[in-house]
């Protein structure tokens, strides 16, 4: 059963087409990347699958059932760009909201918490707050509390966009970890040709005006990737492709219809 | 420390180069009208009245000041309860504030001199004997209570951050769980900035409620007598003064210690 499965889906916002025409399935297990200039609607399509808005028209359907549905579940766990934590938690209590929310007892949670700080080794800072935090350790709490629920589907929309590119190259390899040791599905939005490639299976590049998928290419770099990944001469075709497929998106846009 | 002595210093400054010149406007400065700031509070630790005899001006202040600080402080928890679920059911409830939030409003322009003795003629021979007279000042210092309360519920409710809320939704929450968890902490800085006016006002109402409820035990109490008195004996009711600022100062402290104590945030986002 597809995780994902979007059906001739179209968005439209007063008189703006944000998105038409959308067709996408993901399978489980995959690391899917939506990228394409902004004003492409990724970011919307995105809102689509984890139910924060409804199309105008056609359906998205998660793990077989309606989007609501699924996030009356709990299938989702939504990673923002900025890491959006509660002020007034602490790092503990922030990964553990979902788990509150979810009705866990106290020591449940707790072990989980544990868990998940291992995981995105913030061992040691439990009972710090959010501000006493950098950037990129805001981001993993962030993750860590999106995973704690063990949702299906991963969701992921610009979530190293606000950092420096070494804490984001960091990431990038913290979060394949992750992906690979849970086993969950991500979909994921970036404006990075290179992020995109280096995470993914398959990515999805769309255009703008209206809001479309203009080509779908499948990343066959072996698994799991390293730092060399990055420096393989089929990495760099890969990305051409993606910057191709992107351009080609763009004079499209331009040419007439 | 040092604004305290700046004070002094403008105070008995301006009162020597007055003299001194002699000038009228915009009053006459003498010891009636201005007496020296070491007679106020010299008067504080005298006998109250003349010829020294009976308890200290101080004792009697206090007694005063911990009657009304009786009726401001439970005018302040009924003000800011019934302030913070008024703001809470008009920020969930456009169509609510759309139609009551201005009421609201025309609530405080009411002057206060005016709904205080109706209130008093309205809830005194209800009130149970245990409440009597005060319970009715202690309802006029909630009227001047809520107010900001109510708007700074609705302002702060309102301010929670749309992602946060989207991933409320993500988890599934109610609306309950979403205000208790989400809603009403984000409004928490707004709430306290409320509650440090209130408490002030909350003392303000209580001491001018008093007046028109005749209630003598109070400082609005020794504040009419004091007036009565003043060409004789001007620092009673400057002595008065210092001690209802005091009582103003010490809820207003009392406020911002429970928020330090219950608001954790980054130091620059503290109200």
């Amino acid at each position: 059963m597809s995780v994902v499965l979007i059906k001739d889906v179209t968005k439209r916002f007063g008189e703006t087409t944000a998105l038409q025409g959308i067709d996408l399935v993901v399978e489980p297990g995959e690391f899917v990347s939506l990228i394409g200039p902004s004003g492409c609607g990724k970011s919307t399509l995105l809102r689509i699958i984890g139910d924060l808005i409804q199309p105008t028209t056609g359906t998205a359907t998660v793990n077989g059932k309606t989007a609501r549905q699924a996030r009356m579940d709990r299938d989702y766990g939504i990673v923002f760009q900025d890491a959006v934590l509660y002020d007034w938690r602490t790092v503990v209590k922030n990964i553990a909201l979902p788990l509150e929310l979810a009705s866990w007892d106290r020591r449940r949670r707790a072990a989980k918490v544990k868990e998940m700080l291992e995981l995105v080794e913030l061992t040691g800072f439990e009972n710090h707050y959010p501000w006493q935090l950098s950037g990129g350790m805001q981001q993993r709490v962030s993750i860590a509390r999106a995973l704690s629920f063990d949702p299906a589907l991963l969701l992921m929309d610009e979530p190293f966009g606000a950092l420096d590119e070494m804490t984001r190259e960091r990431l990038n390899m913290e979060l394949l970890q992750i992906w690979q040791a849970s086993g969950s599905t991500v979909v994921f939005v970036t404006h990075s040709i290179a992020e995109a490639v280096f995470l993914s299976t398959r990515v999805v590049v769309m255009s703008p005006r209206p809001g479309r998928i203009s080509n779908m290419i499948s990343i066959d770099l072996p698994q799991p990737r390293t730092a060399t990944t990055r420096e393989d001469a089929h990495f760099f075709e890969l990305v051409t492709e993606v910057r191709e497929a992107l351009h080609l998106g763009h004079d499209l846009e331009r040419a007439p219809a | 420390m040092l604004v305290l002595a700046a004070l002094w210093g403008l105070w008995e400054g301006y009162r020597w180069l007055w003299m001194r010149e002699a000038w009228t406007w915009p009053f006459r400065v003498d010891s009636t009208s201005m007496p020296h700031l070491h007679s106020i509070f010299g008067a504080l630790w005298s006998s109250a009245r003349p010829g020294g005899v009976g308890p200290r001006l101080i004792t009697i202040l206090f007694h005063a000041a911990l009657f009304t600080a009786k009726e401001a402080a439970v005018g302040f928890a009924l003000g800011a309860v019934l302030g913070f679920v008024l703001g809470a059911l008009l920020a969930h409830f456009q169509i609510l504030a759309r139609g009551f939030l201005p009421w609201v409003v025309a609530s405080q322009t009411v002057p206060i001199l005016v709904v205080a003795p109706m209130v008093v003629v309205w809830l005194n021979p209800k009130l149970p004997g245990r409440f009597q007279d005060w319970g009715a000042v202690a309802v006029i210092a909630a009227y001047l209570t809520f107010f900001p309360v109510t708007i700074n519920t609705i302002r702060g409710l309102r301010s929670a951050d749309r992602r946060a809320l989207e991933l409320m939704r993500s988890y599934a929450a109610g609306n309950w769980r979403i205000l208790w968890k989400l809603r009403f902490p984000a409004a928490l800085p707004y709430i306290f900035a409320a509650l440090k006016i209130s408490a002030t006002a909350s003392v303000v109402g209580a001491i001018i409620g008093e007046l028109p409820s005749s209630i003598q035990d109070g400082l609005g109490g020794q504040i009419i007598n004091y007036s009565q008195y003043y060409t004789t004996q001007p620092t009673g009711l400057w002595a008065t003064n210092v001690v209802a600022a005091a009582l103003g100062i010490t809820f207003f402290l009392a406020v911002l210690i429970t928020e330090k104590l219950v608001v954790r945030r980054a130091p620059e986002n503290v109200a």
